[in-house]
């Protein structure tokens, strides 16, 4: 049903049901939000996005008042503007307002607020708060002075993310946002994702920092300094530019990264390969001798922690394979080093990740071979277009180059890995070539592509019929594991991805990108797949050396050593 | 332990709507909550613990430490405040080197703010242990607290 009300004395229809901040906003008029995340229930907590009903003379919000009918709504009258800068004001009057050395400089909603209200001096004087900084974390670090309690993070990490490792604690003044029993965060139930801080207005929320451990090994002459980017980097990096979203940046980040003096730069998704081939292979021996079914994917460290939290009893169920970033560490300092003869101490290893979670994973006890790291630091998205500005690297008048041998060739199964569904297409079409010896007819599974939170289909391979599942969003994970996935699915394979979206949306990205940012991005992973010709990972001509070569085959003895791993419960607050 | 599961169990099948009478329960049996009954009742209620200690200090009744053998409760009611119990109180922290809320080291004693203990007649009022002190002033609050110390000692 249509309603007729006015904006700004201008006649516009809004549909029955809808909130005004999102009549509104159709109509052409951005009004600023603090506490709103779209597609959620309003909060209406911040008041931001205040407008004035003339009607009655009321101020009121827009994300969470229903648009009626005969409504007649003022978005920028001076009583609200007022208002609004009013509520800037009291939010700065406690905040500690260093920009300068803040990690959201530049990139701050709170700042942005502040300049659009023309705000140019501090005129409320409130009382500093003054808590310690977290810095436990091994991805994720905490400042709650610079928070200004929007609450989006507490409601990130509970709705989508279903694991609540944060909450406000205390009352009124003395509120904050905090793991429970103000214990830090690398104690609590957090499984590093960092969906929290792609929400964070301000800098209360930011990751943990490698980019200073990179350059000193970058400048140290004794380290040869080899680099991989993850399948998802490629397509979201150019937005840190400005450049269109979705835009791809493969050749582009190469002759980047060798600019700034980078010793060797890989492909991750080289390592995505090579992960389907021992995990197509793990699925078949689980299969064919009836081990513990249905097996759960590995790559996202988000997801594993949480297993080992939340769910230790499917421990078992987890393949054991590493993850890409963790194989291509291992196959670095072992394969690589070996055959161009360096020692492996010699090697930093560093992982261009759109991932927070991975800082964690790399540095996980059990990552590890002779006592050595396999991957040494871990850079996202967002400090590798740090790492290019700092090099003033001009990254618009550069000529797309090649990754090295023998690690940079990749097929699009292992750069559909940055999508949700990804890995589950790319592991069946070489599960179907490993049993029945053929190739797939059809390589593109729409049914697990789109943005659904769970999605699930059933494929004959030869005699088998395999019932796969892709659960896109941690949040969706627990209910139908316990119900469907354990229970009478008849399952035997599924994907979990933490972020929604899969790695293109992760902790590690772009923030602030829009929903048609992030459908971009899946867009270009999935048009890289149905143009290029190298489609499936068992194909990879570099993959086949390397087990030609070096490990023999899939799933046994030396592959088993070096590229699996084992899980183990954690105990946690939760 | 006991305790806590027959509280735990008389609530057998609660949702999260039981959650302050459960954790009120709890205090009264134990005097303040600790992380691991916390931790139980969110087993018990389906609820994360961040989410229960977000409840619970938005509560000023409930404490998370346990309460000294001398609980001290300082009024801060408006005719205590008038005659001054804001010092009463910063005497008090002082003395026992400990902030309302806490418990001294030796689990002697703690302090605990309230809002007014009804008895405004005798302002400033103190008590401990439900014994009541009245129109307390900085001294008198040392001598308390020596007092309770020596009989502590003596006995």
């Amino acid at each position: 049903m249509k309603l007729n009300i006015k904006i700004n004395e201008k006649s516009v229809e809004a549909v029955k049901g809808e909130k005004l901040l999102d009549t509104i906003e159709r109509s052409g008029i951005k009004i600023p939000t603090l506490c709103h995340i779209k597609n959620m229930l309003p909060s209406g907590t911040c008041r931001m996005c205040l407008v004035e009903n003339v009607n009655n003379g009321r101020l009121i919000t827009a994300c969470s008042t229903p648009a009626e009918e005969g409504m007649s709504i003022l978005t920028h009258s001076p009583r609200v503007v007022n208002a609004r800068k009013t509520i800037v004001e009291l939010l700065l009057s406690n905040h500690p307002d260093d920009c300068l050395y803040c990690a959201r400089n530049k990139n701050c909603e709170l700042q942005n607020l502040s300049e659009e209200l023309d705000i140019k001096q501090r005129r409320i004087n409130g009382v500093k708060n003054s808590h310690n900084m977290d810095v436990s974390g091994q991805s994720i670090s905490r400042d709650p002075d610079k928070c200004i309690l929007c609450g989006r993070c507490v409601r990130v990490c509970e709705e989508i993310i279903g694991v609540s490792a944060i909450d406000f604690v205390n009352r009124g003044s003395k509120t904050m946002v905090s793991p429970a029993f103000n214990k830090s965060i690398n104690v609590s139930s957090c499984v590093n994702c960092g969906q929290c801080l792609m929400v964070c207005p301000t800098g209360a929320i930011t990751e943990k920092p490698h980019l200073d451990q990179v350059m000193s090994a970058l400048r140290n002459p004794s380290k040869k300094v080899i680099v991989q980017y993850a399948p998802a980097v490629t397509v979201s990096i150019a937005e840190e530019f400005g450049l269109e979203a979705g835009k791809d940046m493969n050749g582009i980040l190469n002759a980047a990264i060798r600019k700034i003096g980078f010793y060797r730069v890989f492909d991750t998704s080289f390592a995505a390969d090579l992960t389907i081939m021992e995990e197509a292979a793990e699925l078949i021996d689980r299969i064919e001798n009836k081990k513990t079914l249905p097996m759960f994917t590995s790559c996202c460290p988000g997801w594993v922690k949480y297993v080992e939290e939340f769910m230790p009893e499917i421990i078992p169920n987890l393949s054991t394979c590493k993850s890409p970033q963790q194989m291509m560490g291992a196959v670095i300092k072992n394969y690589y080093a070996t055959i161009e003869n360096i020692d492996k101490e010699e090697i930093y290893s560093v992982a261009v990740m759109p991932c927070t979670a991975k800082k964690f994973e790399a540095q996980r006890e059990e990552m590890t071979s002779d006592g050595i790291s396999d991957v040494d630091a871990v850079l996202t998205t967002r400090e590798m277009a740090k790492l290019i500005r700092l090099y003033n690297i001009d990254i618009k008048n550069l000529e797309p180059e090649d990754a090295d041998s023998p690690l940079g060739t990749r097929t699009t199964a292992g750069k559909i890995f940055g999508a949700s569904g990804g890995v589950m297409e790319a592991a069946l079409r070489t599960a179907f070539f490993m049993i029945t010896g053929k190739e797939l007819e059809r390589f593109a599974l729409e049914e697990l592509r789109d943005f659904r939170g769970v999605k699930q289909t059933r494929l004959n391979i030869g005699d088998l019929d395999v019932g796969v599942a892709v659960i896109n969003g941690l949040g969706n994970a627990e209910s139908f594991i316990r119900g469907v996935a354990l229970g009478s699915g008849n399952l035997q394979f599924v994907e979990v991805m933490c972020c929604p979206g899969g790695c293109i949306a992760g902790g590690g990205q772009h923030i602030g990108a829009e929903k048609e940012s992030i459908y971009a991005r899946v867009a270009a992973l999935y048009n890289i797949d149905k143009n290029e010709t190298l489609r499936v990972s068992h194909e990879n001509p570099q993959v086949k050396e390397l087990y030609s070569k070096y490990l023999g085959k899939p799933n046994k003895q030396l592959s088993h050593e070096l590229l699996h791993t084992t899980y183990k419960k954690r105990d946690v607050m939760k | 332990m006991e305790k806590i599961k027959e509280i735990l169990d008389s609530y057998t099948g609660s949702k999260r709507n039981n959650l302050i009478p459960l954790l009120q329960d709890i205090q009264d049996q134990y005097g303040y909550l600790s992380e691991t009954s916390v931790v139980e009742v969110g087993r018990l209620l389906k609820m994360p613990v961040s989410k229960i200690y977000g409840v619970a200090t938005f509560y000023n009744q409930f404490r998370f430490i346990p309460k000294g053998k001398y609980n001290i409760m300082v009024c801060r009611g408006t005719a205590c405040h008038v005659l001054g119990s804001s010092t009463v109180l910063k005497e008090l922290e002082k003395t026992l080197k400990i902030k309302a809320g806490q418990t001294t080291r030796d689990g002697l004693f703690s302090i605990e703010v309230v809002a007014c203990i009804g008895a405004c007649g005798l302002a400033p009022v103190i008590s401990v242990n439900g014994e009541f002190y009245a129109k307390i002033t900085s001294e008198k609050v040392v001598e308390i607290i020596n007092n309770y110390r020596n009989q502590e000692i003596q006995s």
